[in-house]
């Protein structure tokens, strides 16, 4: 088992060319930033040797603080001080209100996009995620003395399109590249160097404080496919706590309302409880806090016997997940385990009597994910051009037009591998009908009122006719991010309309653009710099990758003389790179993308033509054999 | 790229209904090795749209070649047949549905029904091999009697499908 990559000799970048790429774990409770140095991927501590940053942002007068600065004042400054973001984004006043009171935040307006009132004025959950990216981006960039060229951000596999969206948005906010958002259990599975091993099926079981995820991964000639994934957004470490808390309240007699405090206080004990027993056969429990008090033994089996429904409803999905992906126990040969609950003694034993093999845990479960966004990360910023890994990644949750009845019309399955693109047809119900509201949604239910809502967009100027004759194509396309964009057609008239779906929880382009301004307003020099900086950047991108292409495929693909304009297109925007205007460098560096388009489709097809070959030799000869037999 | 190249040839393999779907697996990893997007993470905007183009292509051929249903379908397409809402079927053959649908019924309500179950699929599966068989003969030189197969298998694979969906209510999922 490869636990860390070690760079091959003659597969290296030359040190000098090599791109600073960074892996980005943006946890609910905690952090983590992580990097390939010197081939081996780890994660970065801070300044004061710490590795995981407690996703928590303050906001002050003088100014947002992020981390454990920030943690140690949320008792003491609970309306100013966001803990568990993550649970915010992409959600709406009315989802987070379902969360349950547990949340001491003032919200600001009503319905839409959940904001949240501080004394630094009113801020958004990507606003404060993106406070969280900073904090990192700044940490690696401190360690490996520059600036990122990109990063791979992990979500969760369950997330949906809303939620995807949200954490784009906060790194485009935060001015980081981001090069994929990566699945946490493919990311883990990465970690563990899978995809260098044996062909066969991996699951990958993630168990966090608040939440379950269960992917199953098939490896093949090198490429990771996502068969499938499955869990509870709801279930997680936490519960455990709870579980605890609700049986010493329970051992003690206790009759009185129970207060937040002494809840806190619980759940803190019970928390210390349930790690201790990691190692233990028994704990002991004391708690004396306004006449609550008990003094209690808590036992491994006890505590099993607490949690072991709640462990069982992570079996069940297992199973669920097993049955869609289609593939047999006996084929999963590797089980990982992701998440501090796996450290949980009867969760790795559920698991291990479950899929009938031992789980594979040797790289601690906080970090795991971290450490496989940052070897994708490594990969996809062009340190690795040979390497052959390559993931196939699935739509998490069925996409859906509302029909006649509230109901759900699934265009896209979920399971479905991305990139895809679907069009289904769908027609008015109603004579002289003109326009036809679109509602798109999330979710394996059949009533719409139980999907997620994404988008609601009209398609207005259809040509009055008959009820049913006007034929309305709604073509939905989902990017290798996961990202939604829909449109749609009257296919007898061509009238069209179309939206990057926005969700409706989301930030809208508009508002990103002013945020970021605002950000820059304070130091409008600041602005023209870094505007600048971002241009250079990108030209600098296009005229390496240009520059490149044409050294291996220009006289293979193209005439002498469009290589020759292609040449001096590059040194015109070389030139104009050197200027200072970074409007004319924004201008030149589409200009030559438009210029290379048709070189850029050449040499794929040339690619395609060069992989079906290279396979018909082997084919060849193994379908002569197969007719002999 | 060339958009009008049907999924087959974009695939490399013949343009038959028995395709080999070891083959079809190796070629769509080959070709999303070259194409996919992740090869252009850090490449020109163009090279991306067209990568996301050519994955979403690569895609949508692997998913309508390697199910029979599918393929059967897109084939039919190709010899310009779209097929119909409410197709006629021989009385015979809803006859037949009738009473594997009553059989199902009297599953759920039966003792031993995981096992029933289990046997009831694996006589609706063989009967859906045997229409993919014939499906694969006449697709050669009876349209009007392939485009009747594919109705078939449409009604043998939702009941399946329903089969399935009683399997994890048996099972509790």
């Amino acid at each position: 088992m490869a636990l860390l990559q070690i760079t091959e000799p003659g597969q290296a970048v030359d040190p000098h060319d090599r791109k600073r790429a960074a892996g980005i774990d943006l946890g609910t409770t905690n952090s983590l930033i992580a990097s390939v140095r010197a081939g081996v991927a780890e994660t970065l501590p801070d300044i004061h040797g710490r590795h995981l940053l407690p996703s928590v942002v303050r906001y002050t007068a003088e100014g947002p603080v992020v981390g454990s600065d920030a943690l140690d004042q949320a008792a003491l400054d609970p309306h100013n001080t966001i803990v568990s973001v993550k649970r915010l984004m992409g959600r709406g006043v009315e989802d987070v209100r379902s969360l349950g009171d547990q949340l001491p935040y003032r919200f600001a307006g009503d319905g839409g996009l959940a904001r949240i009132e501080t004394v630094a004025g009113v801020v958004s959950p990507v606003e404060v995620s993106a406070e969280i990216l900073r904090s990192l981006v700044d940490r690696a960039s401190e360690t490996l003395a520059g600036d990122l060229d990109g990063v791979v951000i992990t979500v969760p596999a369950y997330f949906d399109d809303a939620q995807r969206q949200a954490t784009k948005d906060a790194a485009q906010l935060a001015g980081v590249n981001v090069l994929r958002l990566l699945n946490e259990p493919t990311a883990a599975a990465i970690a563990y160097g899978l995809d260098t091993g044996d062909e066969g099926v991996v699951a990958i079981f993630d168990l966090g404080g608040g939440t379950f995820d269960i992917s199953l991964l098939r490896l093949r000639r090198g490429v990771f496919e996502v068969l499938a994934t499955g869990g509870d957004s709801a279930l997680g470490g936490d519960d455990f706590d709870h579980a605890i808390a609700e049986w010493l309240i329970n051992e003690s007699g206790y009759a009185g309302e129970v207060t937040p405090r002494q809840q806190r206080g619980l759940l803190m004990k019970a928390r210390a409880a349930k790690e201790a027993l990691t190692d233990s056969e028994s704990v002991a429990l004391s708690f004396n806090d306004s006449g609550l008090e008990i003094d209690i033994r808590l036992t491994r089996d006890t505590f099993n016997e607490l949690i072991g429904p709640l462990v069982d409803t992570a079996i069940r999905a297992c199973r669920r997940s097993v049955r869609d992906a289609d593939v047999e126990l006996s084929e999963i040969d590797n089980v990982v385990l992701v998440g501090g609950s796996t450290r949980v003694p009867l969760v790795v034993s559920k698991v291990a009597d479950f899929f009938e093999a031992e789980p594979l845990n040797n790289i601690d479960p906080d970090k795991v994910v971290a450490v496989g966004a940052a070897l994708q990360a490594d990969i996809l910023v062009g340190n690795k051009p040979d390497d052959e890994m390559l993931l196939l990644d699935v739509l998490p949750l069925s996409l859906g037009l509302e029909t006649m009845g509230g109901l759900s019309e699934k265009v896209i399955a979920r399971n479905t591998p991305i990139p895809i693109a679907k069009a289904q047809e769908f027609t008015t119900y109603k004579d002289g009908q003109t326009a036809m509201l679109i509602h798109v949604v999330q979710g394996e239910r059949e009533l719409v009122a139980d999907c997620r809502s994404l988008a609601r967009f009209e398609l207005s100027g259809i040509p009055p006719m008959v009820a049913g004759a006007a034929k309305i194509e709604v073509t939905f396309r989902v990017d290798a991010d996961g990202l939604l964009a829909v449109s749609a057609r009257e296919t007898s008239t061509g009238v069209e309309a179309s939206v990057e779906v926005k969700p409706s929880y989301g930030l809208t382009d508009d508002e990103i653009t002013a945020m970021l301004k605002s950000s820059f307003d304070h130091a409008a020099e600041d602005a023209a710099q870094r505007s600048l900086a971002e241009a250079r950047v990108e030209a600098g991108r296009v005229i390496e990758a240009l520059g490149n292409a044409l050294a291996e495929d220009g006289e293979k693909l193209l005439p002498p003389q469009d290589i020759e304009m292609l040449q001096q297109a590059i040194n015109k925007l070389q030139e104009l790179v050197d200027g200072n205007d970074y409007n004319a460098i924004n201008e030149g560096t589409e200009m030559l993308g438009r210029a290379s388009e048709e070189f850029a489709s050449l040499r794929m097809d040339a690619a395609v033509r060069k992989a079906l070959a290279g396979r018909q030799i082997a084919d060849l000869s193994s379908e002569m054999t197969d007719n002999e037999v | 790229m060339n958009f009008n190249q049907n999924y087959f040839e974009i695939l490399g393999l013949p343009l038959v209904f028995d395709v080999d779907l070891g083959l079809l697996s190796d070629r769509f990893l080959e070709l999303q090795k070259e194409v996919h997007p992740d090869r252009f993470a850090s490449r020109t905007e163009q090279e991306k749209r067209l990568a996301m183009q050519w994955a979403t292509l690569l895609n949508s051929a692997n998913d309508t070649l390697k199910s029979p249903l599918k393929r059967a379908i897109y084939l039919l397409q190709l010899k310009g047949i779209e097929l119909e809402d409410n197709p006629r079927l021989p009385p015979e053959f809803l006859m037949e549905q009738i009473e594997l649908r009553e059989q199902l019924e009297d599953i759920e309500g039966s003792e031993a029904n995981l096992d029933d179950l289990a046997v009831f699929k694996k006589e609706v599966k063989a009967v859906i091999r045997s229409i993919e068989q014939n499906f694969s003969k006449t697709i050669e030189d009876d349209l009007v009697q392939a485009e009747t197969l594919v109705y078939e298998m449409q009604f043998l694979n939702k009941l399946l499908a329903s089969a399935n969906q009683l399997e994890e209510k048996l099972l509790d999922y």
